[in-house]
């Protein structure tokens, strides 16, 4: 029996979070439900609030919301096409918000399961578990996100971006996304059961809502008109709509960018501390 | 045989006000079997965690494969494996992908990996079920694989933390056999178990941990010998039988459930024939008699402090006599 002794202790960050990254999009095939269920779920809002609300909502949106208010029509006809390029943003944004919901659901599982302690026991980068997790809900939401945005063009969302807008549109989903799975990573991590995993991240799906995402925040009494101005969610919704519908961008993107940047940066200390942690 | 492979001094951890651990010391010479014995509760899984990198100790000093466990606990862990008392396998994964999981981060190339999963599943007797889920797999099938999994980076120590709980008679003799084969080939290992039989069977050294303190250590044999002698078992048909063999014995242990007495003695004749002498004269009659030679049970309920319970939970500090409740939950 022939042993390394002298084994090779430096670390392979990179090619061990390829493995993890393996693992995990292996997990996502063994397990399609959780996937179909976190697509799902956006893509009934989405249906929802276009088919069932849209006429109404769409009336009440006032001047400036998507602009293309092609008139005549049956009524409620206009108003929906209306909301649909309003809603589809906020919609968008649940998307990654349900995604990160899988990724908490996941690591949880993995703690329960104990080949989390098998791999702190290995000589492997530590990190890699977490990143391999990261990587994996990048991708997982790429594919959502291309799902969501296909069936919302169909229900008649008609973005107006050039191909830098529709770039630039990318280049923030990317970091909303980025941002949101290292926070959902720590989330996972205190969980102390997968039931807790999966209800922790709700409030991010429900942001959206106590934001500009379904309806214009002005239409909101004053404290929660406040709230929903200065929330994180509000100026990324408003960002991805002047990106894919041409509407002036402002402010928002920078402080958009702000936002991912700070939990991106929270979620990822608060995950390395908590995976460092000694016992559970 | 010369060097430790483990070497443990004065290891202490407490979790809060709680003491699990209160200075052990251990030793383990390479290439043997090594196996901590105690009952729920006494600090097993929290020394092998500590032992193994996953928890910190409050005090002591500890090296394993000849390195400090806290300076250098990446050396330690390119040098363990360890299976822990929970399956640490993907379950959504097949049998074949965990150990590929494993050799990749074992940073084996493709082929040589592909070579090795193979070579463990062929030996594990687990190449029919390769392609399968683990999720499927029975109990014994999962600890082959998670023992596989472990063995994938040639670990020199090897932490098994009751490797055999919950495990079919059948699947348990297996695990030990691979124990056997792996101990041949210079392998030192490291085992917890709450079974007497398997520490009897597999251990070189064995250690009694109580209350989180070494109560002995030696070979099976020594702690064998420690104990004074065997006894005798008395089982009676009915507990007015039981209660009149009480009236005319004494130093006899009752279990009244059981109807059964024990009685200290060697189990010589003459003893034998004293024994039966009393019940006679006492007019007491015995279903049947058993002569028992000490075994490990009899070290371990001696060296723990008595009545069976103390392997079942809710166990009495036999030195402070304080009752105690030192069920720890370290998951």
């Amino acid at each position: 029996m022939s042993v390394s002794t002298h084994a090779d202790l430096r670390f392979h960050p990179l090619r061990d979070s390829v493995t993890m990254l393996r693992r995990n999009l292996r997990r996502m095939l063994r397990y399609p439900s959780m996937t179909v269920m976190l697509v799902g779920m956006p893509v009934v809002f989405l249906l929802l609030f276009v088919y069932v609300f849209g006429g109404t909502l769409g009336a009440g949106l006032g001047s400036g919301a998507g602009g293309s208010t092609a008139g005549g029509g049956a009524a409620g006809a206009g108003t929906r096409a209306a909301y649909a390029n309003y809603v589809a943003p906020a919609i968008i944004l649940m998307t990654v918000a349900a995604t990160v919901q899988g990724t908490a659901i996941s690591i949880a599982m993995d703690l329960t399961e104990g080949i989390i302690a098998r791999f702190r026991t290995m000589h492997i980068a530590r990190v890699s578990v977490l990143t391999g997790h990261v990587l994996g809900s990048m991708i997982q939401a790429a594919v959502s996100l291309a799902v969501v945005i296909g069936v919302a063009l169909v229900v008649g969302f008609r973005p107006t971006a050039g191909p830098v807008g529709w770039l630039g549109a990318v280049g923030l989903l990317a970091a909303v996304t980025f941002a949101l799975v290292w926070l959902a990573v720590a989330l996972g991590q205190v969980s102390e059961s997968v039931e807790t995993a999966s209800n922790l991240p709700m409030p991010l799906i429900l942001l959206p809502f106590l934001g500009s995402g379904f309806v214009p925040t002005d239409s909101m009494p004053a404290g929660l008109r406040w709230f929903a101005e200065y929330q994180p969610f509000t100026p990324i919704i408003e960002s991805l709509r002047g990106l894919l519908m041409g509407t002036p961008l402002g402010n928002d993107g920078w402080i958009a960018l702000g936002w991912c940047a700070v939990v991106a940066l929270g979620g990822y200390l608060w995950s390395r501390r908590l995976f460092n942690r000694e016992s559970r | 045989m010369t060097t430790n492979q483990i070497a443990v001094t004065g290891l202490r951890k407490s979790f809060g006000e709680q003491v699990v651990l209160d200075g052990v010391d251990l030793r383990v010479p390479e290439g043997t079997v090594f196996s901590l014995l105690g009952a729920n509760g006494a600090g097993k899984t929290t020394t092998v965690r500590i032992l193994s990198t996953l928890l910190a100790a409050d005090a002591g000093e500890v090296r394993v494969a000849g390195h400090d466990l806290a300076r250098e606990p990446d050396a330690v862990r390119a040098a363990i494996g360890v299976t822990g008392q929970f399956s640490a396998v993907d379950k959504l994964l097949t049998g074949a992908e965990n150990l590929r999981l494993m050799t990749d981060l074992h940073h084996l190339a493709r082929d040589e990996g592909r070579r090795r999963a193979a070579r463990l599943l062929d030996r594990f007797d687990l190449t029919g079920a390769a392609g399968k889920p683990a999720s499927t797999y029975s109990g014994g099938m999962l600890r082959r694989l998670d023992l596989a999994m472990t063995l994938v980076g040639d670990p020199r120590v090897i932490f098994l933390d009751e490797p055999t709980t919950g495990l079919d008679p059948r699947s348990r003799r297996d695990v030990w056999q691979i124990v056997r084969e792996l101990v041949a080939g210079g392998v030192t290992i490291f085992l917890t178990t709450q079974y007497l039989a398997e520490a009897d069977e597999l251990a070189d050294r064995i250690a009694v941990l109580d209350h989180g303190r070494v109560v002995a250590e030696g070979t099976p044999e020594e702690l064998k010998r420690r104990i004074p002698g065997g006894h005798v078992r008395l089982r009676f048909a009915d507990p007015a039988g039981l209660d009149a063999a009480v009236r005319v014995l004494d130093r006899a242990t009752r279990d009244t459930d059981a109807l059964t007495l024990r009685v200290p003695g060697d189990g010589s004749l003459r003893s034998l024939r004293a024994l039966i002498g009393r019940l006679d004269d006492g007019g007491v009659e015995v279903d049947e008699l058993s002569v028992h030679t000490p075994d490990l049970d009899d070290v371990f309920l001696t060296l723990t402090g008595g009545p069976n319970d103390t392997l079942a939970g809710g166990p009495t500090d036999t030195r402070t006599g304080q009752p105690t409740d030192r069920k720890v939950t370290t998951r």
